[in-house]
Formats: C-alpha cells, structure tokens, sequence
C-alpha cells in the first residue's frame, strides 16, 4: 500500500478533501445510475403486464358476451 | 454483414441478444472499477510533483473518455436513424444521452477539485475546460430537443441532428491543449505511444477506463431493452414475451 495506514489514506498528505470528492461523486453518479436503471426497467415491466391482463381481461370478457348473445 | 445489421436493427433480436449480453457487461464493469479504485486510491504510488492530488486522474480521464465516446455515439446512432431508418439506434441514443452528460459533469468537477490543489484555481476560461462545458450543452441541448416536439419522430430527428453537428466540438476538445496555450496538460494515454507514467501508475488507469466503458456497454444495452419494451409494447413478440407472468 502507498500509505502507512487507514488514517493516512484518508487524509491524503492534505489532499483528502479534494481527492475524495472527486472519487465520491464519481462513484456516487455510477451508483445512482444503476438504481435508476433498476427502477425505470422495473415500471416499465409492471406497467406492460397491468396492461396485458386488462386487455386480456377485457378479450375474455368480449368473447363470452358473444357466447351470452 | 448487411443481414446482420438487419438482424440487429430488429428491436425483437436485439432485446433477445441484450439480455444475454447485459449481465456479463455489468459484472465486468463492477469488477474493473472495484479493482481500479482499490489499486488508484490505495496501492498506486503518489505523484513525485502533484502528491496525492494526483489519484483523481482515476475517475477524471476516465470520465472524460466516456463523455467524448457517448457523444461520437450519439452522432453515429443519428446518423444511422436518419439514413437508414433504424429505430434501435435512435431508442440507444436517447437511452445513452444522459451518462453522457453526467460523464461530462462528472469530468469538470473532478477536473476542477484537481486543479484547485494544483493550478490554485477551481476555474479557469481556457480552450479544454470551455470547450468540455460546451460539450455538457450539447448533451443537454439534444435531450431537450427530443421532448420539445409534439410527434416524437420529430423529436428523435431533430436530436440526430444536433448530435451530428455537434459532433464537430469532439475534435475541438481533443486537439485544444495543441491548438491553444492551455494550463490543462497534453494527453497522459495516447493509442500509439507507451504512456510516460510507471506501470503502477497506468495499469489502474487502464483497468478503469476499460471498467467504465464496461458500465456504458451495461447501461445503455439494459436501458434500450427497457425502452424497446415501452415503445413496442403493443406488439405480439412483447405481449407473448409477457404472457407466461401475465
């Protein structure tokens, strides 16, 4: 390791504040991307198959009316 | 070839061929960075010069490189729906557009924390960094102008547009530390030379470059699919796809 221990790490011979902010929102935007990523797919799926069984709802219903008439 | 542009045109083949592909893209872009950001933050030696300061090279050029890429990505994409008419490429570009632009902000304020403790200045009106924040314009130009038309044709064509003339800062950017006396340096990663840093230094580099463009190839496969399945949900491959969960 570059550094004697976790403290050091951290402060970065001073230059802590700088070298974690970068990294922090670096990490923190790729982080953010995949949640929404994971969110986005997940609506769209549920929308999709609430839609497909009330459409298929609605065909049986038509279906059986005709049988009824 | 042409059938296989054909095929991959298809919004049906792409989504079967995506799946397979996504997961593997988001394991290996998962794995690069976590072994790029151990090895850059804690193991690479510091910069005799520039200290520690020196480690946001890790997430700033590879931040840039992507920023450039997406937006080179969304002319191509355009050019490729307007010419030939291929939907997917235009439902990838829109997908797409926004890592870009979070690229390109990520990449001017890594840039500017950098140049805090080493320029001694957050900002600086010189040819890179303008020509970068003209660049995260450009991203937001062409996502907005995709919603600003009532037909959403109009909308795709318009943003193809204005990603293939944009394109023309891409150069700009890249040539601007020759071009102009900039405080920003040259170029550290060329294609054709060995770079003039130590193998340690590189090495996690070239491991989160490679990473992120790992995460660009996931993002954007597993967006499209999800947006295949918004735009075409009325077809009869989505509704038997769905049918089995219905």
């Amino acid at each position: 390791m570059a550094f004697e221990s976790l403290a050091e790490l951290w402060q970065m011979g001073s230059h802590g504040p700088y070298v974690w902010t970068a990294w922090g929102a670096t990490l923190g935007v790729l982080l953010l991307s995949v949640l929404l990523v994971c969110g986005e797919s997940r609506d769209v799926r549920r929308t999709l198959r609430r839609r497909l069984r009330r459409e298929g709802a609605a065909a049986l219903k038509s279906t059986e009316g005709r049988h009824e008439g | 070839m042409w059938a296989f542009f054909h095929k991959l045109g298809s919004p049906r083949w792409f989504y079967g061929i995506a799946a397979r592909l996504a997961p593997w893209c988001w394991g290996l872009a998962l794995a690069l960075i976590v072994v790029g950001s151990v090895w850059g933050l804690a193991f690479a030696p510091s910069d005799y010069q520039q200290g520690n300061s020196f480690r946001i090279i890790y997430v700033h050029v590879p931040a840039a490189f992507l920023a450039q890429s997406i937006f080179i990505a969304l002319a191509a994409s355009g050019f490729v729906f307007m010419v030939w008419k291929v939907k997917i490429a235009d439902m990838a570009a829109a997908m797409m557009a926004p890592l870009g632009a979070a690229m390109t902000a990520i990449a001017l304020l890594s840039g500017s924390v950098w140049g805090k403790p080493t320029w001694g200045t957050w900002w600086q009106w010189d040819a890179r960094l303008t020509s970068m924040l003209i660049l995260l314009f450009l991203y937001v130009g062409v996502m907005l102008i995709r919603r600003a038309f009532p037909r959403p044709l109009s909308g795709s064509k318009a943003a193809s547009v204005l990603a293939m003339v944009g394109v023309i800062n891409i150069p700009i950017i890249k040539y601007s530390v020759e071009w102009w006396n900039t405080l920003h340096q040259p170029a550290s990663f060329t294609l054709t030379e060995r770079p003039a840093m130590p193998t340690e230094m590189w090495l996690p580099l070239l491991i989160m470059v490679l990473g992120f463009y790992a995460f660009f190839a996931a993002f954007t496969l597993t967006r499209t699919r999800t947006e295949i399945l918004r735009r075409e949900g009325s077809k009869r491959w989505v509704k038997e796809l769905f049918k089995e969960d219905a």
